[in-house]
């Protein structure tokens, strides 16, 4: 068998040894400032003359920001920047997160200049290129959902759910049926999906997942009414498995007059295999920075599209880009006024749906069924050799999707090491640790999802490593519990970061203020 | 086949590992009657070479007219380190902070951030970012609301003077939470928002909070001294929209009035996001130390490591939706890490010193665009109120066409104000930053009065 490198020299993470003394403080760019130093070649010189800006309205003390040289600032974020985990440096399985290779043509291709300059007030005539793109990324989207409309504007999944919930409730509220106040939500669905649905002003009614991961559908018909407005589901659900029933959940929420909301967060596994609008869903979003592999960015951008069904698209949010003889151009509030409206100040997040347009034009119709067959076929092999290896899974009769659930709940009660050890502990060798404790219903869960840009290399490293740990926790179970050991810092008090907040650098006196 | 990099040894192998004899087999607990077709309406894919091909004819053809526009979005020089460095892929690809411990970087890159945001803003406490300035707002009356306790009316007082795009937005987000949004009308002479008016719209009647952009979608700086007082003898909370370049010079949220304003927001665009059509940008919100449990968004602490040595971690976790699910203060998830990225970069390379010349060099060039513009006969300024960095133009002719003639020229010259305002009249909203040079500025100037004196005499 191939074993992975880094997996068969635990510990040798170019960070620190730790026989060696600890590395200083981490220096932050504030405590670098030094007064009068200045990266002098990125500011403008000062003006000969200056209109006059009345006292009342004037700054007393400067903004105590950083003085540094442009080099330290280059040295200070390239060091830091090696301090973070990422898929270019390790594999990085985090269930829910489709963590795959952000290709860089993406991203050098969304910022050519071109793109980068234009105002967003610029007129329609003068972004034809970039309106372009769009049109074709929205037909692009209503092809491999299924759905007949699309909205690029929600700049994230959560405000893509927003969008397609508000849109229910519009939908509701102009045919005069204002009694539907409920929004069913699974209990292994995603955070965002509850919020969201209170935030657009309904109530969240919790539907229980059976034993087998699928929607309890008796569950489903006792809660179903005329107070339903709409059911928010994930599939693949959040357990990894694709709902069986979704006919059967389709027929019950539609014949009580509700509608289907689909969370795309696991578009990844299905693509261009299923396709939403064919299971009867209603409304979508889809996540592009899984998806469609634009970047996690550290915590985003992402970019939520909405796709409907022709009795939402009324309702869609704004802009939309419209072909016409003359060109393209921009839908706003003026052309569709039964719109829900405008979620962000401009298009949304318009640089990532362009580092999406340009994957999904270099997967092409023939790429998108390969990424959910290689997502499922890394997945399910994953699977396999994990539970050969003694692990246990939560779903064990089920067919994995693009990803799936080990429950470490008898090597914590045997061994007393937790899921978050193990998580831990993957850091330590050189892999990212997939989503701990997270759907609550299964407990020490690790949701694993390899994506299909890994190779089996890494995948074979990752099982060794997985073995390797629980021999540790057999024999020598603090090293897990204690782990990591090998990364820039040691596990973190999470308890005293709420208790003794301190959530930004202060100024004393001899520091920046002047 | 792009970006998937199994031979076919080992899919063999793999297949052969889980037990099945195809890909297909993989779905098989899918209904047949689901399965998709071909995919006939999305074209096949393409190399690399050719979508490059593609996209470079389609940005150039998109032009770089030089922009004389601000209007919530401004075109500042950005240090080339900025994107260099936020594009490296350690930044780049990886995910939301949650494994502190291979994280630090960007922790800590967010705990700077979040720094630099208190020390503009003067207020305690900074998030980790939201989506952008117009969302960001509707988040902070949402926190604003639920924060005042004082006042149970879902009440909130918006100048008509804020960003047009902003307010619609605010409709969109927090309307269905049975939240009234009532306009404050501008004083048509300053263009302020008097506090006459800022009576008239509370009508007598509590309200959670008061909106007070500074400076206004005008350019033009507001009382905000004497209105925050107010408001907040009323019971009311102080809502700041800032930008935060302007926040070199100007009073900063935290200093308003007598004890400041409650929360502040706005766009980190003018802090090294390119203009890119409107987005992706990143909104950033802080408060008062004593409202942080009612923020939305990510937090990042500061905290001791196992070995008692600082470390960075996301805190207060127990009121984002991942924990708290319906009862969370935001449904936010992903926000917009990498566009702070390059802004912390970017004050980071600007310093104090750096970030004040850039208000003043837009100051200056700004006040020059407006002396050229205002030789010309018939175009003056529209509000006699003090400015910044941006100012309101009443026109001769309809702006409009002149917009339409001077973009064929490659002017951005303004934004039309009659669109969205339009009692004003024939009237345009410019702005000159940093990066606009004198001949530009003249340039702009004589086509103008060209193009004005080809339409006759000014009415």
């Amino acid at each position: 068998m191939i074993t992975n490198s880094v997996a068969t020299t635990p510990c040798e993470q170019p960070y620190h040894d730790r026989s060696q003394p600890p590395p200083p403080n981490p220096m932050l760019i504030q405590d670098a400032s030094r007064p009068g130093r200045r990266a002098a070649a990125q500011s403008p010189s000062p003006p000969t003359t200056l209109p006059d800006l009345p006292e009342r309205f004037r700054r007393r003390r400067s903004p105590a920001l950083p003085e540094v040289s442009e080099l330290q600032a280059v040295r200070h974020y390239t060091r830091l920047s090696q301090k973070n985990f990422s898929i270019d440096t390790q594999f990085y399985p985090l269930g829910s997160c489709t963590m795959k290779y952000n290709p860089r043509a993406c991203h050098a291709l969304a910022m050519l200049p071109g793109f980068l300059a234009r105002h967003p007030l610029a007129p329609d005539a003068h972004g034809q290129g970039l309106l372009a793109c769009l049109y074709e990324l929205q037909e692009i989207f209503k092809e491999v959902t299924g759905m007949p409309a699309v909205s690029l504007a929600p700049a994230a999944g959560a405000q893509g759910e927003f969008a397609g919930v508000a849109m229910i409730r519009a939908y509701h509220q102009a045919r005069g049926d204002t009694a539907r106040t409920q929004i069913l939500v699974p209990d292994a669905a995603h955070g965002t999906n509850p919020a969201s649905a209170v935030m657009c002003g309904f109530e969240v009614r919790e539907i229980p997942t059976g034993a087998d991961g699928d929607v309890d559908i008796a569950a489903l018909r006792e809660r179903v009414g005329p107070q339903t407005a709409g059911i928010m589901l994930t599939n693949p659900s959040t357990v990894g498995v694709f709902e069986r029933g979704i006919d059967a959940i389709a027929a019950t929420v539609h014949e009580a007059g509700g509608l289907l909301y689909y969370d795309g967060a696991n578009l990844n596994a299905i693509l261009g295999k299923v396709r939403p609008g064919d299971m009867g869903f209603d409304v979508i979003h889809m996540n592009l920075h899984k998806t469609f592999s634009t970047p996690h960015g550290g915590g985003g951008p992402g970019a939520g599209p909405v796709g409907v069904s022709r009795r939402l698209e009324p309702y869609l949010p704004v802009p939309i880009v419209e072909r016409t003889e003359q060109g393209y151009r921009w839908l706003t509030e003026r052309e569709r006024p039964t719109s829900i409206g405008r979620l962000t100040a401009f298009g949304g997040n318009i640089g990532i749906l362009l580092r999406a347009y340009v994957y999904a034009r270099m997967l092409g119709r023939e790429g998108m069924p390969r990424v959910a067959e290689y997502a499922t076929l890394n997945a399910n092999y994953l699977f396999k050799r994990l539970t050969e290896a003694g692990f246990e899974a939560a779903y064990p009769r089920r067919r994995a999707s693009h990803e799936f659930i080990v429950t470490l709940r008898r090597e914590a009660k045997e061994l007393g090491v937790t899921a978050m050890d193990f998580a831990k502990r993957l850091l330590d060798y050189g892999f990212h640790a997939p989503t701990t404790y997270f759907p609550l219903l299964v407990p020490e869960c690790l949701l694993i999802e390899p994506t299909e840009t890994e190779t089996k290399e890494e995948l074979d490293g990752f099982v060794e490593a997985l073995i390797k740990i629980r021999d540790e926790a057999r024999t020598q179970p603090e090293l897990v519990r204690e782990a990591p050991h090998s990364l820039p810092v040691r596990r973190l008090d999470d308890v005293r970061a709420a208790r003794r907040l301190d959530l930004a650098w202060r100024p004393t006196s001899n520091d920046g203020e002047s | 086949m792009p970006f998937i990099p199994h031979t076919e040894a080992d899919t063999a192998d793999m297949l052969a590992t889980i037990g099945v004899a195809t890909l297909d087999d993989l779905f098989d607990e899918i209904p047949a009657g689901l399965r998709a077709g071909a995919l006939d309406g999305i074209p096949p894919g393409l190399p690399e070479m050719d979508i490059a091909r593609l996209m470079q004819a389609r940005a150039r053809a998109d032009g770089q007219p030089i922009c004389f526009v601000g209007a919530g979005a401004y075109d500042h020089h950005i240090p080339a380190a900025v994107w260099q460095i936020a594009a490296r892929g350690e930044f780049y690809s990886a995910y939301t902070p949650y494994q502190a411990e291979a994280s630090q970087g960007t922790l800590q890159l967010l705990f700077e951030f979040q720094s630099m945001m208190t020390a503009l803003t003067g207020l305690a406490v900074s998030n980790a970012s939201l989506y952008d300035g117009a969302s960001g707002l509707a988040e902070a009356l949402l926190m604003a609301v639920r924060a005042n306790r004082g006042v149970t009316a879902r009440r909130i007082l918006v100048p008509r003077a804020l960003h047009p795009a902003y307010r619609r937005t605010l409709t969109t987000l927090v309307a269905s939470q049975g939240i009234e949004l009532i306009p404050i009308a501008f004083d048509a002479a300053t263009g302020q928002t008097p506090l006459a008016a800022v009576e008239e719209a509370a009508g007598g009647e509590p309200f959670a909070a008061l909106v007070l952009p500074q400076p206004n979608f005008f350019g033009v700086l507001e009382e905000v001294d004497a209105l925050t007082d107010w408001a907040q003898a009323q019971g009311a909370l102080v809502v700041g929209v800032v930008n935060p370049v302007t926040l070199a010079r100007l009073a900063p949220p935290g200093d308003w009035g007598t004890s400041g304003a409650d929360i502040a927001c706005g766009d980190v665009q003018p802090l090294g996001i390119p203009l890119a059509s409107g987005g992706p940008y990143a909104g950033f919100l802080c408060c008062r130390q004593d409202l942080v449990r009612q923020m939305p968004g990510r937090l990042v602490g500061r905290t001791l490591d196992l070995d008692g040595r600082p470390g960075f971690s996301l805190t207060l976790q127990a009121r984002e939706q991942h924990i708290r699910r319906a009862k969370a203060t935001s449904n936010i998830c992903t926000n917009q890490g990498l566009l702070v990225t390059a802004a912390t970069i970017h004050l980071a390379l600007l310093g104090q010193a750096g970030l004040a010349r850039v208000a003043d060099a837009c100051r200056a060039n700004t006040a020059r665009l407006v002396d050229r513009l205002g030789e010309i006969p018939g175009i003056a300024p529209l509000f006699n109120g003090p400015t910044f960095h941006e100012q309101a133009l009443r026109l001769p002719v309809p702006a409009a066409p002149l917009l339409q003639d001077l973009i064929a020229d490659g002017i951005l010259g303004g934004y039309d104000l009659g669109l969205e305002y339009p009692e004003l009249g024939s009237a345009i909203l410019v702005c000159a930053t940093e990066v606009r040079t004198a001949d530009e500025i003249d340039e702009y100037a004589a086509r103008l009065r060209r193009l004005i004196e080809a339409r006759g005499t000014p009415t």
